[in-house]
């Protein structure tokens, strides 16, 4: 620095900074993504890729096979979000509001405790929950044997009715974790002033929670929700590992994840078929971009934030 | 420059060498994707051909199952691949060989030892070239407890009315569960199930062809009795049988808890290494007692010629020896449960291998249904045949709605059948 140049210099660090991601970024998940896009609109003729423009789509909607499965794979999905929503995210927001209560004792254990599935592996996390439910070995039914309530037991996984539930169940016990975290995080760093406002107006207790924490971490659990949406519209590794590609029984527990992996890079006799592969993966993307825009634009703008 | 020319000039002359077969030593190189196999080609097989063919040498370089077809693919591209191929059956070898990757051997003198069942898996559509030697099959039927029926005085069944008899007198027994099988993973029930009983029904290869060509239908009467039956074994399987996978059907036998195993021959190795009590094995039963018997001898594994091999003539060698009745002796009894399909008949040691193999001589031999040619479509046969059959056997789905569900996902893309 000799100072006498006034001149402001090429700020070149920005550029090589930003340079590695940048790349990175690019080379691993831009081009794939366009690559996906493109691969969607060819056709495999006589052994030639052809442009077919959009006729993938009309076959993946049109034709009735497809799109049942199409359908069938949007629906399990959709049944898969909803019960994390309904029972993922509240238990996190419970187990956060438990753990920043200053009277708990062990916090700090439970919080580990209840974590560190989320650090688990899939593969791990479904054969030791399928070894549990396992109807011959399992620990299940003799726990509920043992108290009496054997009747209540059923091969869960094996059951159309209720094999996707128990899947969304056991992927709500993985990763109850992360809501958990970042609730937590988020009631932390509520500022103690307001709390002690609340107090002096006589708002204590649920009437706290309900009336000053909740408001206040609702960006989170806004968050949370998105994280959740795309997580689970990408879900594959747990059913996969749990039921196999077919995903059943029966196609009961087939999500979109699987759906795109039996058709992409085939399964058993069938050979992969990559461009129908590939329009199935572009709807995928075009469900979670709109799930995403709809909370970008319809939710988080209207998401009052309060500066402390 | 000079130094290349030498080579060439070199490379020249081994090559005029080898075709004039003097003395000059050939080395083979074989692509498998058997790799559990290593120890019993180096100590056995290779050493048994060098041994009677001198001036060949033979490396057998596998490669993991899962990679083998990716993995071949590409050296075959790159012109990288060894000289012997092991081929897959059907649609995977014959991509192979309408890219001119494999050579057609039909000419070769051993072909002449296998039965056109035997070929079916590695030959063009309509039949007028082979392009691979056919190694081993994998034959369905059941393995029993021989103890567990001692004890209840139960014979083996011959037919279908004696073998529900026969479940139906281990269920009220109650010490065994009648039967180990689940639904979790749905090939066994297509594989072991409705693929094992099935031949007995559709005539086995007269009823597999008459699909092929067009003939038959799914929702004729014969395709559908074995969904009939298959619906019948829900009740003989243990309880939550529909959360059961392979790995615990296998354990609930091997560990006497189950009395009768639907398997495929594969398992007889490891059964004898796990299972303490002894083992006895029957054919799927017959209608009635005195009818011809079909029993599904899955063509599995065969070895071609890689068309860009300069080895070509030492290949073929080694290829007529892997026809002949040695070979076949050698490779059954080192891996007891995949069997020679050799037409001269082998002498094996394992007491279950023998039990498996005599049906050939009692039964008539055909392949799985959906292999050939049936599953090149979307909705894939196979596929939705294991579906299907875990559907029946869970009384999700009946017979007849499963077949005519499988006739329209094959109508739909399947000329034959429109």
């Amino acid at each position: 620095m000799n100072g006498e140049t006034h001149k402001r210099p090429t700020r070149w660090h920005i550029a090589v900074f930003l340079a590695p991601a940048v790349l990175v970024y690019t080379a691993i998940m831009i081009l794939p993504l366009f690559g996906t896009l493109q691969l969607a609109l060819f056709k495999e003729i006589d052994k030639e890729l052809v442009f077919v423009g959009i006729d993938n789509f009309k076959t993946l909607f049109g034709d009735p096979r497809w799109s049942e499965s199409f359908w069938n794979a949007l629906r399990n999905n959709t049944w898969f979000f909803v019960v994390h929503m309904l029972v993922q995210n509240p238990i996190g927001i419970l187990l956060a509001a438990l753990l920043s209560s200053p009277k708990l004792r062990m916090a700090a254990y439970y919080r580990t405790a209840i974590f560190i599935p989320t650090i688990l592996s899939f593969v791990i996390v479904g054969f030791a929950w399928k070894l549990i439910l396992s109807p011959l070995w399992g620990v299940a039914p003799t726990l509920l044997d043992a108290v009496g309530l054997k009747s209540l037991f059923a091969p869960y996984l094996g059951k159309e009715e209720y094999a996707l539930t128990t899947l969304s169940l056991i992927s709500v016990w993985q990763f109850v974790g992360i809501p958990m975290m970042l609730i937590y995080a988020a009631l932390l760093s509520i500022p103690d002033e307001i709390l002690e406002a609340a107090e002096c107006d006589g708002i204590t207790g649920m009437a706290q929670f309900w009336r000053i924490k909740l408001p206040l971490i609702l960006p989170s659990i806004g968050i949370i929700s998105v994280l959740t949406f795309v997580g689970n519209f990408n879900a594959f590794d747990l059913i996969y590992t749990a039921q196999g590609a077919l995903a059943g029984p029966n196609f009961s527990t087939d999500v979109l994840g699987t759906f795109l992996y039996r058709t992409f890079f085939g399964f058993q006799l069938q050979l992969g078929d990559p461009n129908m592969g590939s329009a199935i993966a572009t709807a995928m993307f075009v469900i979670i971009l709109c799930g995403v825009c709809i909370y970008l634009f319809g939710i988080q703008t209207r998401l009052r934030r309060y500066q402390f | 420059m000079k130094t290349r020319t030498f080579a060439l000039a070199l490379l020249g002359t081994t090559v005029l060498a080898g075709n004039q077969a003097l003395a000059q030593d050939v080395t083979l190189t074989i692509e498998s994707w058997r790799n559990d196999d290593l120890a019993i080609w180096q100590e056995t097989i290779i050493p048994a051909f060098e041994a009677a063919n001198p001036g060949i040498k033979v490396q057998f370089t596998p490669s993991a199952p899962a990679e083998y077809n990716a993995v071949l693919n590409s050296k075959l591209d790159a012109g990288s691949a060894g000289d012997l191929i092991t081929c897959r059956p059907f649609d995977a070898s014959l991509a192979l060989y309408d890219d001119g990757h494999l050579a057609d051997l039909t000419d070769l003198g051993a072909m002449a030892n296998f039965s056109d069942v035997a070929k079916s898996a590695w030959q063009t559509d309509d039949g007028s070239a082979t392009f691979c030697v056919p190694m081993a099959s994998v034959i369905h039927g059941f393995i029993y407890n021989k103890d567990a029926f001692a004890e209840l005085g139960l014979e083996v069944p011959g037919t279908v009315d004696e073998f529900f008899a026969a479940l139906d007198k281990i269920k009220e027994d109650g010490t065994y569960i009648p039967m180990a099988m689940g639904t979790n993973d749905q090939w066994e029930a297509a594989t072991m199930g409705y693929n094992n009983i099935g031949p007995n029904y559709w005539a086995g290869e007269k009823g597999r062809l008459a699909l092929i060509n067009g003939e038959e239908k799914l929702t004729d009467e014969q395709w559908v009795a074995p969904y009939r039956q298959l619906a019948k074994w829900g009740e003989y399987l243990g309880d939550g049988f529909e959360a059961q996978s392979y790995p615990d059907s296998q354990n609930m036998f091997t560990l006497g808890r189950a009395a009768i195993y639907p398997a495929g021959s594969w398992e007889i190795s490891g059964f004898n290494t796990q299972a303490d009590f002894e083992m006895g094995a029957f054919a799927p039963p017959v209608q009635n007692a005195g009818d011809t018997c079909y029993i599904s001898d899955h063509t599995d594994i065969a070895i071609g010629l890689n068309a860009a091999s300069p080895n070509a003539d030492a290949a073929r060698t080694f290829l007529e020896w892997v026809g002949s009745p040695e070979f076949a002796s050698l490779y059954a009894n080192a891996l007891p449960g995949f069997f020679s399909l050799n037409s001269s008949p082998v002498a094996m040691e394992d007491p279950l291998a023998q039990e498996f193999v005599s049906w050939r001589d009692k039964c008539e031999s055909t392949i799985r249904s959906t292999y050939q040619i049936l599953s090149r479509g979307t909705p894939n046969l196979e596929n939705e045949t294991w579906n299907a059959s875990a559907n029946v056997i869970r009384g999700a789905e009946t017979p007849e709605d499963a077949g005519k569900r499988l006739q329209e996902g094959l109508a739909s893309w399947y000329e034959p059948q429109q």
